[in-house]
């Protein structure tokens, strides 16, 4: 047996899951995929007294659109995101980076919600979120609130979320850019990365690039929005110079630092080639390409 | 909602119906293994690295060390056990690993072929591509995976001649 003891509540609706939240939030953990929480368990790193899996609680598992947003509900499997048209068509970039989580059968399990909530520095789904300037909804017993991306994410491992709230979904921006692209390096495919990129693009009639978001995750405790990158990609015509461009300006920008995995200047190395790579991707997607130059 | 320390559950496991009364810390491997009786399906490192426990949960596959025997409750559950046809038979994935050489000590086996199973579910006709980014997730210490990819790509083929999956 490897967790340690633990008493198990398995509400069937958000009022009952809420209600044992308030009650037992300090030392309950929220279950959900189960793929961040149960190899702490497993490890006895984690020891809650009490274990809330939210997978019976009806209505959490759909993806809707409404009002410019696509929400993705708390029980939204990586593995439904993966394939969900909605998300292909209107949040491309997600689409794109959900293939990087981890292996199929972890994403069979764990949930979007769930990534965000446990809130990996490495993690694709947060630094989606960040990129497209995301929200996170948390809900508690009486009441609910929408954090924006920037807010949620505190520290690694750490959010906004108070312990008797329950994130319910998440919303991203839906459509608003023609051409995305997600980029990361990771030693083994399906690891963790050590440097990840996601870029969004808006360009007008004539190519001219008039929105850029550029995010990266890897390089600091949380991942993180390149508004100099941003700001360089602003205004110009689709280019490989302009990518490499950008590619500086996240060198520049970024302050890494080293550990076991990777050494501050290949973190810093990897940003940069990552983020011209990923513009130079973005860029092509529209059907026109980009001239060599 | 004060939570409870043992639940009873109920499943299918390879068709056939199982209940029992299960410690909600316990894994759902575990219960496969030590209260089912089924030890085809292995546990490497039971914190989801190595895919040796892998098995497939609502035509899904999953890590079996990662979901408590709880959760199972009211799932259709296939293990490696349940994968050939009868008695002396094999299945042809079964089969390709055999003709193939793509097991050596088959510690992993029982994780490759659920997740081979599951991929031909999904792409009857996968690319040798498709193929290493689904085995991604199961490591294999023996075989150096060359033979594992081959195996399934033969099984695929032979799948296919058979008219859809065995
Ligand atoms: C071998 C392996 C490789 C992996 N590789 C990657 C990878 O490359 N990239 C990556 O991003 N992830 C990776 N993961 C993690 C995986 O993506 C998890 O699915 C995800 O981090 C957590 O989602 P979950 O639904 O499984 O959450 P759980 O494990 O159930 O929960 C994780 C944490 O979030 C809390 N929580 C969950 N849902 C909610 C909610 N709705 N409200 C409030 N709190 C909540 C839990 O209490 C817990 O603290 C990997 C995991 C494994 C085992
Ligand atoms: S034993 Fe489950 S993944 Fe290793
Ligand atoms: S055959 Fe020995 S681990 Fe794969």
């Amino acid at each position: 047996m490897k967790p340690a003891p633990f008493r198990y509540a398995a509400p069937r609706t958000l009022d009952e899951a809420l209600a044992v939240l308030s009650q037992h939030g300090a030392e309950a953990k929220v279950l959900a995929g189960g793929q961040s929480l149960v190899p702490l368990l497993n490890l006895r790193l984690a020891r809650p007294e009490l274990v809330v899996d939210i997978n019976r609680v009806a209505g959490l598992d759909a993806v809707r659109h409404e009002d410019g947003w696509v929400e993705i509900g708390a029980l939204v499997r990586q593995w439904d995101a993966e394939r969900d048209p909605l998300v292909r068509s209107q949040v491309p970039l997600l689409a794109q980076a959900l293939g990087y989580v981890a292996h199929p059968q972890i994403r069979a399990r764990g949930t979007l919600c769930g990534s965000v909530a446990h809130a990996d520095p490495a993690a694709e789904i947060p630094l989606v979120l960040t990129t497209l300037g995301g929200e996170v909804v948390a809900a508690r017993a009486g009441g609910s609130r929408t954090l924006p991306a920037e807010a949620f994410f505190l520290d690694l491992f750490t959010t906004a979320l108070a312990s008797d709230e329950l994130v319910t979904a998440i919303r991203l921006p839906a459509g608003g850019f023609q051409g995305t692209a997600f980029c990361e390096f990771s030693p083994r495919e399906g690891d963790f990365a050590l440097v990840a990129v996601a870029v969004a693009l808006r360009w007008d009639a004539g190519g001219r690039i008039q929105e850029a978001r550029v995010g990266v995750s890897g390089v600091g405790p949380t991942a993180r929005r390149v508004v100099e990158a941003e700001a360089a990609l602003a205004g110009e015509e689709k280019s490989r110079s302009a990518a490499q461009r950008a590619g500086e300006a996240v060198a520049a920008a970024v302050h890494a630092s080293g550990d076991v995995h990777a050494s501050a200047e290949y973190r810093r190395h990897l940003a940069r080639v990552l983020t011209e790579r990923a513009v130079v991707q973005a860029m092509a997607i529209g059907g026109e390409g980009v001239d060599a130059q | 909602m004060n939570g409870e320390a043992e639940r009873t559950v109920a499943f299918t496991v390879n068709g056939s119906p199982w209940r029992g009364t299960v410690e909600v810390r316990q894994s759902l491997a575990d219960v496969l293994r030590e209260a089912v009786g089924l030890t085809g399906t292995h546990l490497g490192c039971e914190h989801g690295v190595c895919g040796a426990c892998t098995v497939l949960v609502d035509g899904r596959p999953v890590r079996s060390c990662l979901m408590l025997a709880v959760q199972a409750d009211g799932a259709q559950i296939l293990t490696v056990e349940g994968l050939a046809p009868g008695p002396d038979q094999l299945h042809p994935l079964q089969e390709a690993f055999w003709n193939h050489h793509a097991l050596q000590c088959g510690f992993c086996t029982p994780g490759m072929l659920m997740t081979a199973w599951a991929l031909l579910q999904e792409h009857p006709q996968p690319t040798r591509a498709e193929i290493q980014t689904w085995l991604s997730g199961n490591i294999c210490r023996c075989t150096g995976y060359q033979n594992i990819v081959e195996a399934v790509e033969e099984a695929a083929v032979r799948m296919a001649g058979e008219g859809g999956r065995a």
